[in-house]
């Protein structure tokens, strides 16, 4: 048979590439389920991460089970439109682990290009909104953890803020990216940076949080850029910006929402001051 | 008529004396990537053995039907497919080490040890000891990547698999992880004192 004429290698290549396609879809159809379920767990593993850092004395590592963690440790979480409004609630999965619901980094990037249109002017997309919050009971602390995404250098940037219950503070901070530069971009992603976030906080200017070059440490709302990385340092600056400014009407509600359980307990107390102060005058008589 | 294949040669050959990594110099960029930790160059060199073995197996069973002039293209459809079923299953069931590895599973199909097993053994050779012949491969790749990152993990982070194999008493005394190891200029270096350790116990490897 002769294997070099035009029939025969026109024949064969087609047979060849469709029976390679017809394997391969096969394949991944049959471990979509799998991975879809792994890229699940890394997305609760990254919010609890954020939320734990919070507090020292809770810690995840390879053993542990971070879906049964997530359902124990989470109060709530549901998505907030731009009006601040709780719009949609997400299962917790407190009954069954298997439907713990979390938004996928797809459903970050509608997200995000719904904020970009917004803050481009079309503000009437606002409503439309789901932006995801989850709130969590660290050992007694109430910690909201929300998202924020940005374009890095090579390819998308994401993570997660944990958030005070002043709506301001943040208290642990966890980023991922899809492939920023291995040494420089790629050290988003390690605790070195992400630690500098704690215990800064949400500026009440245009600008809520910018990360870059030169930063001073004591400076409450920037973080020193990563030196080597600019575009990937910046690109995080401007996503957390621009998500922090749509989630201030709800972050607004929960430092509202402080302030007042603050003034009910200095009411309390210093009603139950004065009935001591009574008291004592009572007992001189 | 057949020929007699000589089975010890075909696999011990490319372990040692014909080592793809270090006397063939193929498959040095990936072997600078991914050996910082002991895991993942575990499973990439065992990635590879996988895609070696089974493209040449299967190459070698097309063999005589592959039209000549198409050839590099048939063989890339076949060594692009085992690539991707390999980090498919990653993905699936490996997924912290497939993040690790990123790109670099993706890339084995730009290994040259892949594409010259099949052009220079199962081109020309019955499917099993094709097969065994890029099993073999792929093993002295993956002994190569694992003694590398086994030198990295070691002094870089003062572990292996992960497990402190340092004791804390020693870095209490002043004892430092060596920061430059972690990076790939090291693994270079390593790579060139394991090519001169070769060399000095195989003489006939030696240029004159």
């Amino acid at each position: 048979m002769n294997t070099n004429g035009n029939t025969y290698t026109v024949i064969y290549s087609t047979v060849l590439v469709v029976l390679v396609a017809a394997i391969l879809s096969f394949v991944a159809m049959s471990l979509q389920d799998k991975q879809n379920e792994n890229v699940k767990m890394e997305t609760i593993s990254k919010v609890l991460t954020a939320a734990a850092e919070s507090d020292p004395s809770v810690t995840i590592d390879e053993t542990t089970n971070v879906m049964q963690m997530y359902a124990d440790m989470v109060t709530a979480a549901f998505f907030v439109d731009g009006s601040g409004k709780n719009v949609e609630s997400m299962e917790l999965g407190k009954e069954d682990l298997n439907r713990i619901e979390v938004p996928t980094t797809a459903d970050l990037k509608k997200q995000n290009d719904l904020l970009k249109k917004i803050d481009g002017g079309q503000t009437d997309l606002l409503g439309q909104l789901r932006l995801p919050v989850f709130i969590f009971d660290v050992n007694g602390t109430e910690i909201r953890v929300i998202p924020c995404y940005g374009a890095g250098l090579w390819g998308p940037i994401w993570g997660y803020l944990a958030v005070a219950d002043d709506g301001r503070t943040i208290k642990g901070a966890i980023f991922d990216h899809k492939g920023e530069t291995p040494g420089l971009g790629a050290k988003i992603a390690e605790p070195a940076f992400y630690d500098k976030f704690i215990d800064k906080a949400f500026s009440d200017a245009d600008t809520k949080f910018a990360v870059v070059k030169g930063g001073n440490p004591e400076d409450q709302n920037t973080v020193d850029a990563i030196s080597g990385a600019t575009i990937t340092s910046q690109a995080l600056g401007k996503g957390i910006n621009l998500w922090v400014k749509y989630y201030e009407p709800y972050l607004k509600t929960v430092a509202a929402a402080k302030t007042e359980k603050l003034l009910q307990q200095q009411a309390a107390a210093s009603v139950q001051e004065d009935t001591a102060g009574e008291a004592t005058i009572n007992e001189e008589e | 008529m057949k020929e007699k294949i000589n089975w010890k040669e075909v696999l011990l050959q490319p372990i040692f004396k014909g080592n793809p990594v270090t006397v063939l110099v193929l498959g040095i960029c990936s072997s600078l990537a991914v050996t910082v930790q002991l895991e993942g160059a575990m499973v990439m060199g065992l990635s590879v053995i996988i895609v070696t073995g089974l493209s040449s197996f299967v190459v070698s069973l097309l063999r005589n039907s592959i039209p000549n002039r198409i050839r590099i293209i048939v063989q890339l459809v076949v060594v692009a497919l085992m690539v991707i079923l390999v980090d498919q299953f990653l993905k699936a069931y490996m997924y912290s080490v497939s993040k690790a590895l990123s790109v670099y599973v993706g890339l084995i199909i730009t290994n040259c040890i892949v594409m010259g097993r099949i052009e220079a053994y199962a081109l020309g050779n019955r499917p099993i000891p094709s097969l065994l012949d890029g099993l073999a491969n792929g093993a002295g790749y993956a002994l190569i990547l694992v003694t590398v990152a086994f030198f990295r993990e070691l002094l870089g982070s003062g572990t292996l698999f992960g497990v402190r194999i340092i004791p804390e008493s020693f870095y209490a005394a002043g004892y430092m992880d060596n920061g430059l190891v972690i990076l790939p200029p090291m693994a270079l270096i390593i790579l060139g004192l394991i090519v001169w350790v070769q060399r000095s116990i195989q003489k006939d490897l030696q240029e004159k």
